[in-house]
């Protein structure tokens, strides 16, 4: 099923990952290809197939709950592209009244 | 003392314990050869002299007073995707330039511990999505056996210097084959190990129920010698397993009586090269001289697997990257209107196109309305992947085949279609949906390029396909040699 540029638009605004001229085209094209490839998948069938999540023996292993030393607040921070006061600095996410 | 750089781990280690050579010289020895093949291969991002001068000598200091470990003075080589402890680590990516990690992952730390004496950071696709290297946010490498054709990928970088001699071993990391297809076409030895055998901790994550570090190097045995350093339990990770690490134990055992399986699928997949094939088949040979019986298995499923890995791996991605969002670290975007623009726009211009195709593919694929059809399905079809290979695991100890159907194909000539691209994984990401270890050893040429020869084993036994792997070099006497570069 060819992906519409309508749903690029969407998948696009959920992946958080803005467009630039072209990639709408760019995207509907090169994902309907594979998706094409894909839906293969729908001739096995899997009625009474469980899903696998992860392939080894899982057994939930549980560790003392016990504090240790983490990253300080400078090591946490080294790395920000903006900082300000020991925090991440980021545009205002509410609106000033 | 150009030779320095042919050497195998236990020649090296030979010459340090005797004294004949120090740790430093190794190094030094290394250093130079990259000097004049690296600007050729490009199989490095950059250069750790702050940490390959200390470490070397700290190796000198132990060697004297007789005190080594399993890899003191060997020099290695860290694809771009584990964290070194102030060391740039960028996941081959434009939005982590610059990005230092405060701690050092423990696949690495453990290297460090037994002595591992580290050259640089190597290239690889950006979030080692690729079968090429050309996907690197910064540059390709180039095959050392022919400089106009990819070294494979995602680890390239990594295959490329161990090929060339610019270290004697390295680190990668395989999700769908990214260890063991660059080991195949770039002549080395490569290996991934059993999902859970060596901790995740500091690795940039992709796919993280796929994900596994393995080694590459010039001979099996060294190969298991790095995974047997970097194996075991970690508490920082989960998912790593406490078994007993006992991947070395069978090595030289040979493979008289074993059950070797030919599935019948992978020498038919789409693709497939004859002069691959027939290197193969001579392979094969070789082993059933040296006493193995060979048996037909089957893997039903193989057509599917593609399509299964290229729902659950970018699902997986899209999961993994939404942490990349130019706030904590990495390229980040300031003159915005809000916090979603500045999240959009900073991983629209940090993403290169592969990525940013494979986070769209796995955010549709885990969208409200398709999840069933396509996630779900996608986990299900991988169940019945795995049950292909417990059955045939029923009927032989290891899989043989060719790890990839094709030999190095020239730079750019699969670019345009990201299809072509996959179908290089097709014989190695089965083996990571059903989390088993395989390695690839050199079989041989075609058209005067690396073929690789994949064993793969049930989960847990390394051991296995070690042993294999070993037999064959041993019957046949094909050894990962040291392209000779320009």
């Amino acid at each position: 099923m060819p992906l519409t540029r309508d749903q690029v638009r969407h998948v696009a605004q959920l992946a958080r990952i803005a467009l630039e001229p072209g990639d709408e085209e760019f995207y509907a094209e090169q994902l309907s290809g594979i998706l094409e490839h894909i839906d293969r998948l729908q001739e096995v069938p899997t009625d009474d197939i469980p899903p696998t999540a992860q392939v080894v023996e899982v057994t939930n292993p549980l560790r003392d709950d016990v504090p240790r030393p983490g990253l300080t607040q400078e090591e946490a921070l080294a790395n920000a592209p903006a900082a300000v006061n020991g925090f991440f600095r980021v545009p205002s996410i509410q609106d000033e009244a | 003392m150009s030779e320095l750089t042919e050497l195998t781990i236990a020649e090296a280690a030979r010459l340090l314990r005797l004294h004949s050579i120090s740790a430093t010289e190794l190094v030094t020895a290394h250093v130079e050869h990259i000097a004049r093949v690296d600007p050729l291969v490009k199989a490095f991002l950059r250069f750790t002299p702050e940490l390959y001068e200390k470490q070397a000598e700290e190796a000198d200091r132990k060697l004297k007073r007789e005190q080594g470990g399993l890899l003191t003075g060997i020099p290695v080589a860290i694809k771009d995707v584990l964290c070194v402890k102030g060391v740039e680590t960028t996941a081959g990516s434009q939005i982590l330039r610059g990005f230092k990690p405060p701690y050092t992952g423990t696949a690495v730390s453990r290297l460090f511990d037994e002595g591992a004496v580290m050259l640089g950071v190597t290239n690889c696709d950006e979030f080692a999505m690729g079968s090429s290297t050309e996907n690197s946010g910064y540059f390709p490498t180039h095959n050392p056996w022919d400089l106009d054709r990819v070294p494979g990928g995602s680890s390239g970088g990594s295959a490329a210097a161990v090929a060339a001699g610019e270290a004697m071993i390295a680190l990668g990391t395989d999700t769908g084959g990214s260890i063991r297809q660059p080991a195949a076409v770039c002549g080395v030895v490569g290996m991934k190990p059993t999902y859970g055998r060596v901790s995740r901790y500091g690795l940039i994550a992709f796919a993280s129920s796929l994900d596994q570090i393995g080694p590459f190097a010039r001979s099996v045995e060294d190969a298991a010698l790095v995974l047997e350093a970097m194996a075991g339990h970690d508490p920082l990770d989960a998912t790593s397993s406490d078994r007993p690490n006992d991947v070395r134990r069978d090595l030289d055992k040979g493979v008289k009586g074993m059950r070797l399986g030919l599935p019948r699928e992978y020498s038919q997949v789409e693709g497939m090269e004859p002069g691959v094939n027939a290197a193969v088949r001579e392979a094969i040979k070789a082993l059933e001289k040296g006493g193995a019986e060979i048996v037909d298995v089957t893997l039903p499923h193989t057509d599917y697997g593609l399509a299964a890995y290229y729902i659950i791996a970018p699902a997986e991605c899209s999961s993994n990257l939404a942490r990349f969002d130019g706030v904590k670290y990495g390229l980040s975007v300031q003159d915005v209107d809000n916090i979603t623009d500045m999240y959009m726009r900073a991983r629209r211009q940090g993403f290169g196109t592969e990525v940013r195709r494979r986070i769209m593919l796995g955010t549709y694929a885990l969208s409200s309305g398709y999840y069933d059809a396509y996630y779900l399905k996608a986990q299900k079809v991988r169940t019945l992947i795995k049950r292909d290979f417990d059955e045939a695991f029923a009927k032989c100890d290891a899989i043989v085949s060719a790890t990839s159907p094709v030999v190095a194909f020239p730079i750019g000539s699969r670019t345009e279609d990201p299809l072509s691209m996959y179908l290089c994984d097709v014989l190695t990401l089965g083996g990571n949906l059903a989390g088993l270890p395989g390695i690839s050893v050199p079989c041989g040429m075609s058209q005067g390029l690396p073929v690789g020869l994949q064993v793969l084993a049930p989960q847990w036994r390394e051991d296995v396909a070690l042993r294999v792997a070993r037999a064959y070099e041993v019957a046949s006497g094909v050894k990962a040699e040291v392209a000779s570069v320009g």
